[in-house]
């Protein structure tokens, strides 16, 4: 019997060793371990031996089956595996090919500097405030000590839409608005578009500016130069940055400064004109119902497109509002 | 203002180079805009006289000239100059000259016959554009000389931009005074006074009216002077570093005086006038003819000089026609007077004049100038061109005279505004220096300010001036005192910057456009909307407000697609105006248009171009930011901007709140555009409220889901379709969702077939099969009696 066993392990042996299909495994199964198979038989001829003899011959007709099983499985998980590479070989893909995506748009850069300048003064407690862009007469020249007959109305290249309304020169006319509604302290930035009629190479009719307001009891020039200083050299990410405050005048300031700054960018000795800033004029103080004697303004107003220029090294202002998508994707 | 440097330093001479003077200007507040050298740099140029001419033997148009530059020998000089002639003085390059850009002189051949230097013209040296032909030089120019120092021009114009607060710096006397402040240098008015002799009665009467106006008014007859008398070179070179155009020697020296001392004047011809001189407001409708030649209709806030033809001058402004100084006047009246600038400001501006005077005049002008500012201008016409002159008429009301004013300047007031301590010994010097009289008082000083000192009138001028000139980065800088408080952060309030970076994430790119538009961009989008009209728009293409950021978005599209980028997606916030009644409008917006591909091109799918509902999907990706999410409904709509078949009012309730659509395909070459545009727009105020979140607990229980497929007519639409569905009384109903819209094979061709996936879920249990049965038979029930749905 045991040499039987012995053949029907070595065909079986031969048989699944040269199989290459998995469905053929099955067909195997059933020839090798089924119903019909011979070591099935030799189970059956198990009643014609001896009681002594039965366990053992048992034994051996259940090692040669698990054997035989443990070949088909072994062969099956072989099969398989294969299978699964070739398929595996037969998905892969050139990963280098790019995803597919919607491209990002971008923030036009005017707000893109917008955003860091507010972000700048609103870690220090301003909050931003906004105002209308067609303004009268009062917010944008009267309050802020230009009255009618003022020479410095000359200097702003107004645009009007009626006698008393125009479009607004500066974002000044929003602080007037702010102290009208609000008592001190105050601390606010004022961002937005203002209006010139003027229109060349180095300007545009229109443009943004940010207007500060700080007022405070005590609040001083020496500390308005102290914070801008600190602005720009923040802004433009340089401690080295120079500033330098040349006297001016705006009605609506006293003592009125321009703020002047150097840097290794420009070039040697090289000045560049950046903002406007003052001790708000207690005519304006006094114009919103503000006590000058108790309370100091400081003020300043800055020009966004400049210091996106200077900044980002745009060369011609006129880019900033012809939209050149191959401009704008500069700034993503 | 601008000025010659060399004028400046005859009157201040501070020990600084040209760039230190104009640093120290500016940082004193008189901005230099320009320094500019007269002349560009060249050297070697010699006064020559051409002695003798002889037709060069080989070429036409050469003359061989022998030119005297003050040597041994005679220079012989190839010359090709139309207008050489013996005897003619002009500027000799003699060889070893320099000549700008750097172009040397050397001995050369010209067409075999040697030259020893160069005759030059006036653009050969950089002097002047517009003459070809050698610059001719005044008999008298002695030979030899450098042609630098006989033309002086070793010298810089500097161009002071001043602000509207310095009138008393639109003068040189006046940039000197304040050169002397800062720099220290001795201040000396650099000519003699000369008071001149006067002989006999002014025959001409001045009668002043408007003495608020014309606090002063001073004038006298000149005549038997010589007419023919020429501005001499000093003088006219003067004016015209300064960049005035010499005119005549009477118009030459008012100028000239008005440069020197600040003071404007007018000369008339005295036997033009007619009767008295009077000072007085201009009746209505009352015409000049002014020096210009430009007929102005005045009116009667405008101070005027008349006579009794009628109003002969703008007083302060421009003069009159009529009674103009000519070649032939053998008599003059010198006017010299005092206007408030009250009576001035706005006045040219009004007739669309701006001139010297006027811009002095309501800027202010030093009241006591007048005086000196005759009697300087008759001293020099005496000089030059003799003559006799009257006594002087003087009309001045003194308590209408400015008067300086008297300043209280409190110590512990200057330290507190600029935040540093000034030690008063300075504040006391640098006052001085000004021109105040300083006295002290217990808080501080009683200040007088200089007359020509328009802008001290209060405390707060002074504190200024002294920062000034004590130089502002010479304080020391201080902190900010930051107070510790914490401001409220409402989290419903939504930052623009989130709706922002929303459409960026889309793919869009933000714009900022022109708030002016073209007008007939606004008639053809948007008639119906009234809009508001700039009065002095740049251009006729920048004239209207716009109404919506339509206009700006198509055209920034267009600009694009002429620039090979097709495939477009813009966004913009901003205002929008329009008129409402007799109000303006102006409305916070954001608004986007899109064409060309849904996808970037790339290798993976073929693309398509966009359409209504790629552009829906972004729009309701920005409301779903928004409190709003849910309650928005798109409804079909029409406007004149959109295709009448693709666009849809964006409500909420009753209130609409945007708008989106197609283009409109007739506009599409209105706007110079390629393709299809879908374009939308919302209010701001609308999507920047943010839900808090408020979280319901979430069902343990397994969802249902349903679908269905009901037939209805092809004018209804799926809104409609999903109201009804939602009419169902019932909780379980969690939400409907649209999978397919089919037409074609199988149905009617009056109707749709729309395909619903229904979730249905109870909270607490289990639903049964015969609840979600009883659902769906509610649904097709509410269905069919609204909207007349079927089951397929």
């Amino acid at each position: 019997m045991q040499s039987t066993l012995q053949n029907i392990l070595d065909h079986a042996k031969q048989t699944i060793e040269k199989t290459t299909e998995l469905a053929d495994l099955d067909q195997l199964r059933v020839e090798f371990l089924g119903k019909k198979a011979q070591i099935t038989g030799l189970m059956k001829t198990l009643g014609q031996l001896s009681a002594e003899d039965r366990p053992l011959a048992g034994q051996w007709i259940n090692d040669a089956k698990q054997s035989i099983q443990q070949l088909i499985s072994n062969k099956k998980n072989e099969l398989e595996s294969a299978k699964l590479q070739t398929k595996l070989a037969q998905e892969s893909i050139d990963v280098t090919l790019p995803g597919r995506r919607l491209d990002l748009g971008g923030l036009h850069p005017v707000t893109r500097t917008l955003r860091r300048i507010e972000s700048l003064f609103a870690r220090s407690g301003f909050e931003v405030a906004t105002g209308p862009e067609i303004e009268d007469d009062w917010h944008n020249f009267g309050a802020l000590n230009i009255p009618e007959t003022h020479p410095a109305r000359a200097m702003h290249d107004t645009f009007y839409i009626d006698e008393s309304t125009v479009l607004r020169t500066h974002t000044s006319g929003v602080q007037v608005r702010i102290m009208e509604n609000n008592q001190p302290p105050i601390r606010i930035i004022a961002p937005g578009r203002v209006y010139r009629c003027d229109s060349d190479q180095t300007h545009t009719p229109m443009f943004h500016q940010i207007e500060g307001l700080i007022v405070e009891k005590d609040a001083n020039f020496a500390q308005l130069m102290n914070l801008l200083t600190d602005f720009l050299r923040h802004f433009f990410e340089d401690e080295k940055l120079k500033t330098r405050f040349r006297p001016s005048y705006f009605p609506f300031t006293e003592p009125s400064a321009e703020v002047d700054i150097a840097t290794d960018l420009f070039g040697e000795g090289r000045w560049v004109e950046v903002l406007g800033c003052g001790m708000v004029h207690p005519n304006v103080l006094k114009n919103v119902g503000i006590d000058p004697e108790e309370y100091t303004g400081l003020a300043f107003g800055l020009g966004v497109e400049r210091l996106a220029m200077l900044r980002y090294g745009v060369k011609d202002l006129r880019q900033f509002f012809e939209n050149d998508l191959r401009f704008l994707k500069q700034f993503k | 203002m601008k000025l010659s440097e060399q004028w400046l330093r005859s009157w201040v001479n501070p020990d600084w180079n040209s760039n230190t003077l104009a640093e120290a200007l500016s940082l004193a507040g008189l901005e230099v805009d320009a320094l500019e050298a007269v002349a560009p740099e060249f050297s070697g140029v010699l006064i020559g006289q051409v002695v003798a001419i002889e037709k060069h033997p080989d070429a036409e148009k050469l003359n061989v000239t022998k030119v005297d530059v003050g040597q041994v020998e005679h220079l012989q000089i190839v010359c090709g100059a139309p207008n050489v002639v013996v005897g003619m003085k002009v500027p000799c390059a003699v060889v070893g000259a320099k000549l700008p850009g750097d172009f040397k002189i050397k001995k050369a051949k010209l067409r075999g016959v040697e030259s020893f230097g160069m005759l030059c013209s006036g653009d050969e040296l950089g002097l002047e554009q517009d003459y070809d032909g050698l610059k001719v030089l005044a008999k008298d120019a002695p030979i030899g000389e450098d042609i630098r120092a006989y033309l002086n021009l070793n010298d810089m114009m500097i161009d002071v931009d001043l602000t509207p607060n310095r009138a008393d710096c639109l003068s040189v006397e006046g940039l000197a005074r304040e050169l002397a402040v800062v720099s220290g240098a001795a201040f000396k008015q650099p000519y003699v006074d000369n008071q001149v002799a006067t002989a006999g009665a002014c025959s001409q009467q001045v009668v002043v009216e408007d003495h608020q106006a014309c606090p002063k008014y001073l004038g006298c007859i000149v005549e038997g002077y010589d007419a023919k008398a020429a501005t001499p070179g000093w003088m006219i070179e003067r004016l015209e570093r300064s960049g005035l155009r010499p005119i005549s020697l009477t118009v030459d020296i008012t100028n000239y005086v008005m440069l020197e001392l600040g003071q404007p004047m007018h000369a008339f011809d005295a036997d033009k006038l007619q009767g008295n001189i009077q000072v007085r407001q201009a009746k209505s409708g009352e015409s000049v003819v002014t020096l210009d030649e430009k007929q102005l209709t005045l009116k009667d806030n405008t101070l005027v000089i008349a006579d009794d033809s009628g109003a002969i001058a703008l007083a302060g402004i421009m003069g009159g026609l009529s009674t103009s100084v000519t070649a032939a006047t053998q008599r003059l009246f010198f006017e010299c007077a005092h206007f408030s600038p009250l009576a001035i400001v706005g006045k040219a501006r009004q007739y669309g004049l701006h001139t010297d005077s006027s811009h002095r005049f309501e800027r202010g002008v030093d009241p006591l100038l007048p005086e000196r500012a005759l009697a300087r201008a008759l001293d020099l016409l005496g000089q030059i061109a003799g003559g006799k002159v009257s006594e002087w008429v003087k009309v001045m009301d003194a308590s209408t005279m400015p008067q300086p004013s008297v300043i209280e300047l409190r110590r512990a007031r200057l330290h507190q505004l600029l935040g540093a301590v000034i030690e008063d010994q300075f504040i006391t010097d640098i006052l001085t220096r000004l021109g105040c009289e300083v006295s002290s008082t217990q808080a501080g000083w009683q200040v007088v300010a200089p007359s020509y000192r328009f802008d001290m009138q209060i405390e707060v001028d002074l504190i200024e001036e002294i920062a000034r000139v004590y130089g502002y980065n010479n304080l020391s800088s201080a902190q900010v005192n930051m107070p510790l408080s914490l401001k409220p952060l409402p989290e419903s309030e939504q930052d623009t910057q989130m709706l922002r970076q929303a459409m960026v994430q889309r793919g869009y790119h933000e714009v900022i456009t022109y708030s002016f538009v073209e007008e007939a961009a606004l008639q053809k989008l948007s008639p119906e909307i009234p809009y508001v009209l700039l009065q002095n728009p740049i251009s006729e293409d920048m004239k209207a407000m716009r109404t919506s950021l339509f206009p700006g978005l198509l055209q920034t599209i267009s600009y694009n697609q002429k620039r090979q980028q097709s495939r477009v997606r813009l966004f913009e916030t901003g205002l929008i105006f329009s008129r409402e009644n007799t109000q303006i409008q102006q409305t916070p917006v954001i608004g986007g248009a899109i064409c060309g591909d849904v996808s970037p091109f790339g290798w993976s799918e073929d693309s398509r171009s966009v359409d209504f509902f790629d552009l829906k999907g972004d729009v309701e990706n920005l409301l779903a930011m928004s409190h709003l999410h849910g309650q928005v409904r798109f409804v079909t709509s029409q406007s004149p901007e959109f295709h009448p078949g693709q666009c849809a009012a964006i409500m909420l309730g009753e209130q609409h709140i945007g708008i989106m659509g197609q283009l409109h395909p007739q506009w599409q070459k209105a706007f110079g555009l390629n393709g299809a545009v879908f374009m939308f727009q919302i209010f701001m105020d609308s999507v920047l409220t943010m839900q808090v979140p408020a979280v319901t607990g979430i069902s343990k229980f397994p969802e249902v889901q349903r679908d269905l497929a009901l037939l209805v007519e092809r004018s209804v639409s799926v809104q409609a379709l999903t109201d009804a569905i939602y009419q169902v009384d019932s909780d379980l109903l969690k939400n409907v969702q649209v999978f397919d819209i089919y037409q074609g094979q199988g149905v009617a061709e009056t109707h749709k077939s729309v395909a619903l996936s229904l979730k249905i879920q109870h909270h607490d249990r289990t639903l049964q099969d015969e609840e979600v049965d009883a659902l769906i038979q509610q649904v097709i029930e509410k269905t069919h009696q609204a909207v007349g749905a079927q089951l397929r």
